[in-house]
């Protein structure tokens, strides 16, 4: 239910990232809720929704399970997976852990194929300061084409800022331009090639160069989404929202 | 575009798409990976700064202890029993105090319904189901529940739970199971149904029907209070031998749960063992008042929420079922009747059973099923938990009934809600029956195991 | 040039990783771990039962069993010394 962003009052921000970085902490601090959290990988098994107001505006945020990869295979990663690639959020944002950046990056890379709209939230702040690890926000921020905001989610540190970068991506006012890893010339060609051929037959929201990866990669467990993409069973969806949200 | 001619084409980009990937000679993940991970090395270079010499270094030595090779296990079962003597000792008076207070309040209803002329059926259900029924889950299981929570909680902020997946891995690997189980373990604690749905952090389908078959057997938030107060009765106290006692049957439990998996792995879900990879996240300083407080919060809502959604109507419908005569007998003493050869064999008594029976709802209210039984029909009308020992007595309890009442929950089927849950989860009817089906064998078979060999030994 | 599994690097040594042998959703893991050509990974401490072997790669702490960790295979390059 809570699988498809369309169904849900827009705009929809999704809250993804590896496991045990925060993100039920800092839905949390955001919506005022009380998602379950924990000090180990995999606490959230299943989304969850919930609201702020920031500026005039009601945002859902989605609450979903830690992965490491968006071409993994566990049930809960599953759900992030469709819900990144097949919910349409208005706004991703990736949590981060900065203690750890380098492994983090491999899915900030992966979400940034996948959507656009991608803001990353640096967290684990706190613990990064304690250690002596240092990062340098705006080179970060630049290298990856993306807001990235720094925060410390269990003290509410960098909660305001992320609200006003997401307002400011959903309103339109700031426009990531991500820039994701180019592959080998070879792989870049398929993947060129295949995603062409993807553009043609499927509807806005289906990210072709990302689907052709996936189809590349062998990773078929993506096709019977693919195929609802193409069936024109999406339009509906998209008028079904569009007679919800507009009064 | 028209509908039919849209999946075909898919048809042929999918053909497409698996050429290119042969062309490209199957490592397609390896060379995405091999790229993504090249840029992030480049830019954290880049971007962070780590100082050369370890901060954090408690971290390290706190693993030290924890995983140790002498230490780990005692390290566990120290803190395991440690919980569970917390949770008695701190439970044993508040249980007392409301049960008292709920008591009094109940003779003063009685009494306002005898003044009133409130007809003795509705007084039956409403104060002898209901209420009685009510107040017996809130006084029992809100205390415990409201300390071991908070107290587990703390150790699962800290990042104790992934060491304990760690150091029992080697275990669950050898009954061809994930070491993960052992986290989905620890959420059953809190509800079976909650730790079946935990199962989804298990990658492979075979391991993961393996941990939801299993979950069962870690007491849930529904069971442990009864098994405290058994253990209480049994030990005549809550001091550490009856932390003892629970630490015991909780350790059958997972006994149980490595004995199936094993039969499980090497019968019906045979295959090779997964992959198995767990991050050991850094220990983090709990925010203690914080915890504390929402846990206790956060049980204590949901026992109250138990009290009001289930056992209250479970109440007031088992009142009937143990006041609405028929031949002299009630529904409940009928049902016991049948039962009770069973009962006694396994030696509990066709009371026990048919709590169990018809506690399926909820594990909660089977032990006030059993208590309005025992009442319905024997001479004593009204019970504080100081009587509860009189009257299991007088009803022929002894020792052993106790201690196979306390297996039999550990090992007994789930409750409905899980069983719903399991059925979503797996998607199978089957998987569902072999979920019911396993623990009930399990339970009746080490009950009536233990009846038996007492028997022998104690004629 | 002598090289090991994971699962033979002793237990405060550095490796670098040469090649993962896995196949299927294992190696697809272990690859979103960040275990690729190049890699460092060092081996941290082994749990309480002597299996899973916790290792350090790309700054997260990362428990292996020997399965997995026998189709990684490193080149040692170094010895003994502080858990990074
Ligand atoms: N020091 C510190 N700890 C934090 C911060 N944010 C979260 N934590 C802690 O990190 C741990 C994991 O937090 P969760 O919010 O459960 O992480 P998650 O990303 O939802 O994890 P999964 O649901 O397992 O993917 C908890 O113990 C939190 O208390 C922070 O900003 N600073
Ligand atoms: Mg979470």
């Amino acid at each position: 239910m809570t699988r498809d962003g369309t169904e849900l009052p827009r705009p929809v921000v999704a809250l993804a990232g590896n496991p045990n970085t925060g993100k039920s902490t800092l839905f949390n601090a955001l919506t005022g809720l009380k998602q379950h959290t924990g000090n180990w990988p995999g606490k959230t098994v299943a989304c969850a929704r919930g609201w702020y107001r920031y500026n005039g505006q009601t945002v859902t945020l989605v609450d979903l399970p830690g992965t490491y990869s968006l071409l993994s295979d566990s049930p809960e990663e599953r759900i992030t997976r469709d819900f990144l690639c097949f919910g349409r959020p208005d706004a991703t944002v990736v949590v981060v852990d900065a203690t750890c950046l380098e492994r983090n990056l491999n899915l900030i890379f992966q979400i940034m194929e996948v959507n656009t709209r991608v803001v990353a939230c640096l967290n684990l702040m706190d613990e990064a300061r304690r250690r002596g690890i240092r990062i340098d926000v705006p080179a970060l921020a630049r290298e990856l084409g993306v807001p990235v905001v720094p925060a410390a989610a269990r003290r509410g540190e960098g909660l305001t800022l992320l609200k006003e970068t997401l307002h400011r991506v959903i309103e339109g006012r700031i426009h990531p331009a991500p820039r994701p890893v180019s592959y080998d010339p070879e792989l870049e060609a398929a993947v060129a090639e295949l995603a062409a051929d993807l553009a043609v037959l499927s509807r806005e929201g289906l990210n072709p160069r990302w689907v052709a990866l996936c189809l590349i990669a062998g990773d078929e467990s993506i096709i019977p989404k693919i195929r609802t993409f193409c069936n024109g069973k999406e339009t509906q969806g998209d008028t079904h929202v569009r007679n919800r949200v507009t009064p | 575009m028209s509908e039919i001619g849209l999946p075909l084409d898919l048809h042929f980009v999918l053909s497409r798409a698996r050429k290119c990937g042969e062309r490209l000679g199957g490592d397609v993940h390896d060379r995405i990976a091999a790229a993504v991970y090249k840029r992030a090395e480049m830019l954290a270079a880049r971007v962070v700064q780590t100082p050369s010499e370890r901060a954090g270094e408690w971290d390290a030595r706190l693993d030290d202890i924890f995983t140790s090779r002498a230490l780990g296990y005692p390290i566990m079962l120290l803190l395991l029993g440690m919980v569970f003597w917390l949770t008695l000792a701190g439970a044993n008076v508040p249980s007392e105090l409301l049960a008292a207070v709920f008591l009094d309040v109940e003779g003063r209803l009685t009494a306002f319904c005898a003044a009133h002329a409130v007809p003795p059926v509705v007084h039956g259900i409403l104060v002898e189901g209901v209420y009685r029924t009510v107040t017996w889950v809130v006084a029992v299981m809100l205390p415990p529940m409201a300390i071991f929570f908070p107290l587990f909680t703390l150790l699962e902020d800290l990042g104790y739970l992934p060491r304990v997946a760690f150091n029992l891995d080697r275990f669950f690997k050898a009954a061809g199971a994930h070491g993960k189980q052992a986290l989905t373990m620890g959420m059953g604690l809190g509800c079976n149904a909650a730790g079946v749905v935990a199962c989804r952090i298990i990658e492979s389908p075979r391991e993961r029907l393996v941990a939801t078959l299993t979950n069962v057997f870690t007491p849930c938030n529904g069971r442990f209070p009864t098994l405290l107060l058994l253990a209480s009765l049994l030990t005549g106290g809550s001091g550490p031998a009856a932390a003892a006692v629970v630490a015991g049957v909780v350790l059958l439990g997972v006994a149980a749960t490595w004995t199936v998996s094993f039969v499980l792995t090497r019968s019906c879900l045979r295959g090779l063992p997964s992959s198995f990879a767990l991050e050991l996240p850094p220990y983090r300083p709990p925010q203690w008042g914080r915890v504390i407080v929402r846990a206790a919060c956060d049980r204590t809502l949901v026992v109250l929420r138990r009290a009001v959604t289930v056992a209250a109507p479970a109440g007031a419908a088992v009142w009937l079922v143990a006041n609405t005569h028929w031949g002299g007998v009630s529904l409940l003493g009928h049902l016991a009747g049948v039962l009770d050869p069973l009962g006694r064999a396994i030696g509990l008594d066709g009371f026990i059973v048919a709590a169990f029976l018809l506690g399926l709802p909820a594990n909660e209210i089977v032990f006030p099923i059993l208590l309005m039984g025992y009442l319905a029909t024997g001479s004593m009308v009204e019970i504080g938990l100081g009587d509860l020992r009189t009257l299991l007595l007088s009803r022929g309890w002894n020792g052993l009934t106790a201690l196979n009442m306390m297996v039999f929950s550990v090992l007994h089927f789930p409750c409905a809600t899980t069983l719903l849950t399991i059925l979503k989860e797996t998607g199978s009817c089957r998987w569902t029956v072999l979920a019911a089906a396993i623990p009930t064998l399990v339970a009746t078979s080490v009950c009536f195991a233990t009846t038996q060999v007492a028997r022998a030994l104690n004629p | 040039m002598t090289l090991f599994g994971l699962h033979e690097l002793p237990v405060g040594c550095t490796g670098e990783v040469v090649a993962v042998r896995a196949t299927g959703p294992t190696r697809r893991r272990l690859l979103d771990l960040g275990l690729v050509p190049g890699t460092r990974v060092k081996a941290v401490r082994k749990s309480a039962a002597g299996d899973p072997v916790a290792f350090r790669i790309r700054g997260a702490l990362v428990a292996l069993r020997r399965e997995e960790g026998s189709t990684v295979l490193v080149r040692p390059i170094s010895m003994p010394g502080g858990d990074r």
